[in-house]
């Protein structure tokens, strides 16, 4: 009886504001959307570094024998093992580095079995055709030019690649996305928050007959205010739900369908799903605890005893 | 039922008082008559009964309780032994008159069997049995008076307040009005009302307080209207 009176205040409350109610949800919806998208662009970034991104600056990749065959630089076969102590105790000597790390073929296939575990690239590889190489740290990041200069073109040395220089500028896109996506995101909160303390507000002033009886016969503060508390709560969590939509929609369009960048960029390792499904939960408790957090605070002044 | 002592009241922005220095006491099962010119203090008296209002001096105690040390979050409790009468009825026009009559129980929790059972009681007490489906826009003043009375009395609270409760009514309407009231008030229920309705006042013979410029001037036990217009 008592929840089947305050749904439908509620629902009488909702029609009543049919417009305002509107205007609550697209915002909460956007807001709510670019809030998970940044999420997710985030995600992408770090799938997209992989192991050692965060860890080195430079790598030199060394000759295996199928490079030997195909690569020119390998003309004169697989890198040996005199060839890698000299390349080693060279990096060693120099002033720039500040660490050098070896990574065998075997560790090489282990990381990437980890970055691109389920891709059917990954699954045809085997630990001897990847290369060796030497990951460096350098003390000044910008002094690449100086690993170039030494070691490329050296016999048992496939190429030299700057990592972050690979990398970098794709990440600076991204990044600035994700920060243009925070920005429109911050400022459709504002919106949606001041949306709905109006809203609340306007539906606290048109029932104000009701609540100034239930004051009267002694309605409990909680009483008074639950209905409107709702109110926002239920148009916001009808955001939330559709933001979570966009975001399936949107992870379905641009990387398995439509755009399909997972083929077109079949390099890239994309989000999965459980990225994108573990948003979810976050976005609905922030689209029902959000509004009813600005409803309860607009009333408070609103609705005194 | 209500004591006050030594109240004043000052609002806001405001240098006048509107209530001063006001002592009196109500006992309970009394009829009261508050009286007095518009802006005299009364409809101050009554919302600091209500506890609408808080004092500026002095204390009000209602069924017993000091309201100055009554938290925010106890008022409504006290309220739900209160009950109100207006003016301008304030009456939802969207529900019937049994569902305005509920409403003042269901905002409470009280249970559906315990409406369903004191409603046409209380209906029929002001003698709207039979009229529970008509909206109050169908109704005559009077009647609508009435269900305004049968919302504040359904939950049988000890003292019922009604702000000059006749005042949009014509005189033999109003003796009808004030005829329930006298029922409810033999059931033992404190009124106390607030009016400026002279022939009422002068034929109920009951107690009068006056007030003048937000001072008691008058504390009368069957007294009449006696103000000078």
């Amino acid at each position: 009886m008592r929840a089947q009176f305050v749904l439908s205040e509620i629902g009488v409350g909702l029609r009543r504001n049919l417009t305002m109610t509107f205007a609550v949800i697209v915002s909460v919806a956007l807001s709510l959307a670019l809030f998970g998208g940044s999420l997710l662009m985030s995600d992408q970034v770090n799938t997209m570094k992989g192991y050692w991104y965060d860890k080195v600056n430079v790598s030199i990749f060394l000759c295996n024998k199928s490079d030997a065959e195909s690569d020119a630089n390998c003309a004169k076969g697989a890198v040996t093992a005199d060839q890698k102590k000299q390349i080693k105790s060279d990096l060693d000597k120099m002033g720039v580095v500040e660490k050098v790390t070896y990574e065998s073929q075997d560790d090489a296939y282990k990381h990437y079995k980890e970055q691109f575990g389920d891709s059917p690239l990954a699954s045809s590889l085997t630990p001897d055709q990847m290369q060796e190489s030497y990951r460096i740290k350098l003390k000044d990041p910008e002094k690449y030019q100086v690993i170039a200069t030494a070691f490329d073109g050296r016999d048992g040395v496939q190429s030299v690649q700057d990592q972050k220089g690979i990398l970098d500028n794709l990440f600076g896109l991204l990044n600035g996305m994700n920060w243009a996506a925070r920005a429109v995101m911050a400022l459709m909160l504002v919106v949606a928050l001041m949306l709905i303390v109006n809203t609340v507000r306007v539906s606290a002033f048109s029932r104000r007959r009701e609540t100034g009886i239930m004051r009267l016969v002694g309605a409990s503060g909680f009483y008074i205010q639950a209905p409107f508390i709702a109110e926002a709560a239920v148009a916001g969590l009808i955001g939330g739900t559709v933001a979570c939509g966009f975001l399936v929609i949107a992870r379905y369009f641009i990387i398995d369908h439509g755009l399909a960048l997972s083929e077109k960029l079949n390099l890239i390792n994309f989000i999965g799903w459980d990225a994108v499904l573990t948003k979810l939960p976050l976005i609905l408790a922030t689209s029902l605890l959000m509004p009813a957090l600005a409803a309860f605070f607009a009333l408070r002044k609103y609705l005194k005893v | 039922m209500i004591r006050f002592d030594n109240v004043s009241k000052v609002y806001p922005k405001q240098t006048r008082p509107a209530l001063r220095d006001v002592s009196l006491e109500v006992e309970k099962g009394e009829f009261v008559f508050l009286v007095g010119s518009s802006g005299s203090g009364k409809s101050t008296f009554l919302r600091l009964v209500l506890r609408e209002e808080r004092t500026s001096h002095g204390q009000v105690h209602v069924l017993g309780k000091d309201l100055a040390r009554l938290s925010n979050w106890k008022v409504p409790q006290m309220r739900r032994q209160l009950g109100t009468v207006f003016q301008d009825f304030r009456l939802l026009p969207n529900k019937t008159v049994a569902e305005n009559v509920a409403f003042a129980q269901e905002v409470i929790g009280k249970s559906k069997g315990e409406i369903r059972k004191s409603v046409p009681q209380v209906l029929d007490l002001v003698g709207l049995g039979g009229k529970e489906d008509r909206m109050p826009g169908e109704l005559s003043g009077g009647e609508q008076q009435r269900v305004a009375i049968a919302r504040a009395f359904v939950n049988r609270p000890k003292l019922l307040i009604a702000d000059e409760p006749t005042g949009n009514l014509d005189p033999q309407t109003s003796v009808g009005i004030m005829k329930l009231l006298d029922r409810i008030n033999r059931t033992g229920t404190t009124v106390l009302m607030a009016t400026h309705d002279q022939n009422i006042v002068d034929q109920m013979r009951k107690r009068v307080i006056e007030l003048e410029q937000g001072r008691l001037v008058r504390d009368q036990a069957r007294g009449v209207y006696g103000y000078q217009h």
